[in-house]
């Protein structure tokens, strides 16, 4: 067990892993994961009418692409579903170029979805480690730099159980091993769905363990923490929880909850958003980034709906609302770019979409 | 193993156990480990030719607990030796009073020493577990409030073994999961001792893997992070290896193991000094503190041989060497004060005892 005389990277790979995950969380910036699956599309587009077709998928994405040079003070990286780091816009410029030429790091959703746990009340694993290291090869020569994983636990009477949080955190060890051999920086994703009445604490609890387990299993397969990022659930009531909570008290349990069980060499913890409306989840982050308690890391955004909701609105599948669906976006980024710095004053409108909830039960994409 | 509806503590539990330890570590602080058993002070005693007695033991540890109150300024907490707990000075009065009227917090070895790991190359565990609890809330009445538990981890062939690790991981845990149960802040040892010819690479290859089971046995056995403190070697070279390294590289070696492994809830880190002369242990501190890494946590020392070397030798068992022996005892704290802020500036001028290296091998106390 012993010798380091099998180091896994070499100096100038941990110095180009490193170097990336510093880019995306620079201060003030953080992640749009755009990587709906299509079957996820589905969902979004069917909610605002529009036909689930590669076509309308690509129009969609370009609405977001295009935004102009005001998101990259605040967007480090963005999070392509397979399909889309192949597709081009309308002058067929590849998105990826796109991105990268606003100097936006490009990063791949590299799970195949969750499978169940036999023997378990309902949990899951993820899959998609067969041909992972092929894999990430090929996406680094087409233009990613990092990756993303998520793995799925959740909250009732009897789970998480040992099983399901020793197998998700080894998953997503392995996962980040073989992303650095290929110069990918892992976005590791062990989500806490908020579905059921749980309150604060019990969310608290569960995610002090389930961290605790992924950075054991990140030790253990030998993974350079300094070269991924995380990608956690706030710690929140369960969405039946009967107890409201203020935005401090959400910061506060999240940060103690990190700072037990993330070590200080991680650059990064990029939040989803998990159902958060779009001004929930900036008032949390911001809250998260003004809390009282030593934070050695960025606390930044990783927001896939809670980017895009007041966009999705808008645009509606019309051409001719693209340039305000794109103002949207813009607009929603430039507010988390603030959160992520303890800026934001709060919108004061009760906007529509940007205060009604985006939770969709037992969510999973 | 879902339920948070078994707290292990009561915020009240908590809240004591965090100040205890903050005030050990606060301002530049450190620890005096003054809990040499019999059998160590034998060692230290036959070096300068005085018979190990208990009036000789007594006598040392009252020159040292007496030196002028300025003392609470560089030292938070000494660590006792159960003997010396009962001891009084010739007054009559306790040392534990007197210390605890310099402000300074008291501390108890609660270890029992070492038990051989039958099928391991000389590996140990740790015993001391059996009527813990008691002997925590007897000593707890009598004034300490917290406890030491040194666990011994060594490299060499096959060693340290996953046996060993997660063995001495699991009885810190226990121990210090006993202690907050009885209000005693547990100091948490892990000590990776310097025997060997490896170099500093693989120390802190070994650091970092003792560290990371460290941290999930703790976590595993709802031990309240904010109320331990960490007690680990430095990552250095092997006392036989060849190559000799600058405080620099001895500091940069510590502190990226540390970050990769060390929550940021933890308030204090007190190095030991495991054989450095006492001046290495300063400027090694120091170079630590200096680090340009994130440094969540408070870097101190926990320092015997490093602290007393100088003390023992003005001593002699002289009555009428106090003054020169508190000279040097009082020297070697502030020093270790300034270290401990990194501003520590090398003077020099050091005598013999402070240079001369304190290494045995193999050392158990």
């Amino acid at each position: 067990t012993m010798p380091n005389s099998y180091p896994a990277l070499s100096p100038e790979q941990k110095k180009e892993l490193s170097d990336i995950a510093l880019r995306i969380v620079a201060p003030g910036k953080g992640i749009l994961a755009a990587d709906e699956s299509v079957g996820s599309m589905a969902k979004r587009l069917s909610q605002i009418g529009v036909e689930n077709t590669e076509e309308n998928r690509r129009l969609y994405r370009q609405v977001l692409f295009s935004a102009d040079d005001r998101v990259k003070k605040c967007i480090g990286g963005v999070i392509f579903f397979h399909e889309t780091l192949y597709q081009k816009d309308d002058n067929g410029i590849p998105f990826v170029r796109t991105i990268q030429d606003k100097g936006i790091v490009v990063g791949i959703k590299v799970d195949k979805g969750v499978v169940p746990l036999a023997g378990t009340d309902g949990e899951t694993t993820t899959q998609g480690l067969d041909g992972l290291s092929e894999r990430c090869a090929q996406y680094k020569k087409d233009g990613a730099d990092f990756a993303k994983w998520r793995c799925v636990l959740k909250i009732t009477e009897r789970t998480p159980s040992a099983l399901a949080i020793l197998e998700n955190a080894n998953v997503l060890a392995r996962y980040a091993s073989i992303c650095q051999q290929n110069g990918i920086v892992p976005i590791v994703e062990p989500e806490i769905l908020p579905d059921g009445d749980h309150d604060l604490k019990r969310c608290q609890y569960v995610t002090e363990k389930v961290l605790a387990a992924v950075y054991k299993a990140l030790s253990d397969h030998h993974v350079y923490l300094e070269g991924t990022l995380l990608k956690p659930n706030m710690v929140t009531p369960g969405h039946a929880c009967p107890i409201k909570y203020t935005p401090e008290e959400i910061a506060m349990a999240t940060v103690t909850a990190l700072r037990r069980t993330v070590p200080p060499a991680v650059p990064g913890v990029t939040f989803l958003s998990g159902g958060q409306s779009e001004e929930e989840a900036s008032l949390n982050l911001n809250a998260i980034n003004r809390c009282p308690l030593p934070r050695p890391w960025a606390l930044t955004f990783s927001y896939g709906r809670a980017l895009q909701a007041s966009a999705l609105n808008a645009w509606r599948g019309q051409q001719d609302n693209a340039g305000a669906a794109t103002e949207e976006f813009i607009k929603r980024a430039e507010v988390n770019g603030l959160a992520a710095q303890g800026k934001y004053e709060g919108s004061g409108e009760d906007g529509g979409a940007a205060a009604q909830s985006l939770y969709i039960a037992n969510h999973a994409y | 193993t879902m339920a948070h509806r078994f707290p292990a503590l009561t915020p009240e539990q908590k809240k004591e156990l965090s100040e205890i330890a903050q005030r050990i570590v606060a301002n530049g602080k450190g620890i005096l480990a003054a809990d040499e058993s019999v059998g160590t002070m034998g060692n230290r005693l036959q070096r300068i030719k005085v018979e190990n007695t208990e009036e000789n033991r007594r006598q040392f540890r009252e020159i040292l607990f007496t030196v002028d109150d300025s003392i609470n300024q560089s030292i938070g907490g000494v660590i006792l030796f159960h003997e010396t707990l009962y001891q009084k000075d010739s007054q009559g009065k306790l040392f534990r009073t007197i210390l605890k009227e310099k402000g300074i917090v008291v501390g108890i070895k609660l270890d029992q020493g070492g038990a051989p790991l039958a099928g391991t190359n000389g590996e140990t565990t740790i015993q001391g577990l059996d009527g813990l609890a008691e002997r925590c809330a007897q000593y707890k009445k009598d004034g300490v409030d917290f406890g030491k538990w040194r666990a011994v981890l060594r490299i060499a062939d096959q060693c340290p073994s996953n046996l060993a690790i997660q063995e001495n991981a699991n009885a810190l845990a226990r121990y210090a999961s006993i202690c907050q149960q009885n209000g005693l802040v547990p100091i948490v040892e892990p000590e990776v001792i310097p025997d060997g010819d490896h170099d500093l690479e693989h120390c802190q290859y070994v650091t970092e893997k003792v560290l990371a089971a460290v941290y999930k046995a703790l976590n595993d056995h709802h031990v309240y992070l904010e109320g331990t403190l960490l007690k680990p070697n430095m990552v250095t070279g092997g006392h036989a290896c060849a190559k000799k390294y600058t405080p620099e590289q001895v500091a940069m070696a510590t502190v990226t193991a540390l970050h990769r492994t060390v929550p940021a809830a933890v308030p204090g880190i007190c190095f030991l000094s495991g054989g450095m002369s006492e001046e290495d242990a300063t400027l090694n501190l120091n170079a630590i503190n200096l680090s340009p890494l994130p440094k969540p946590w408070k870097l101190s020392f926990s320092y015997g041989r490093a602290l007393q070397a100088s003390a023992l030798a003005a001593w002699s068992g002289k009555a009428a060497n106090k003054k020169a022996t508190q000279e040097a005892f009082m020297k070697r704290a502030l020093a270790n004060r300034q270290a401990a802020k990194g501003q520590y500036v090398h003077t020099g001028s050091s005598g013999a005892a402070s240079t001369q290296s304190l290494f045995t091998a193999c050392y158990t106390y």
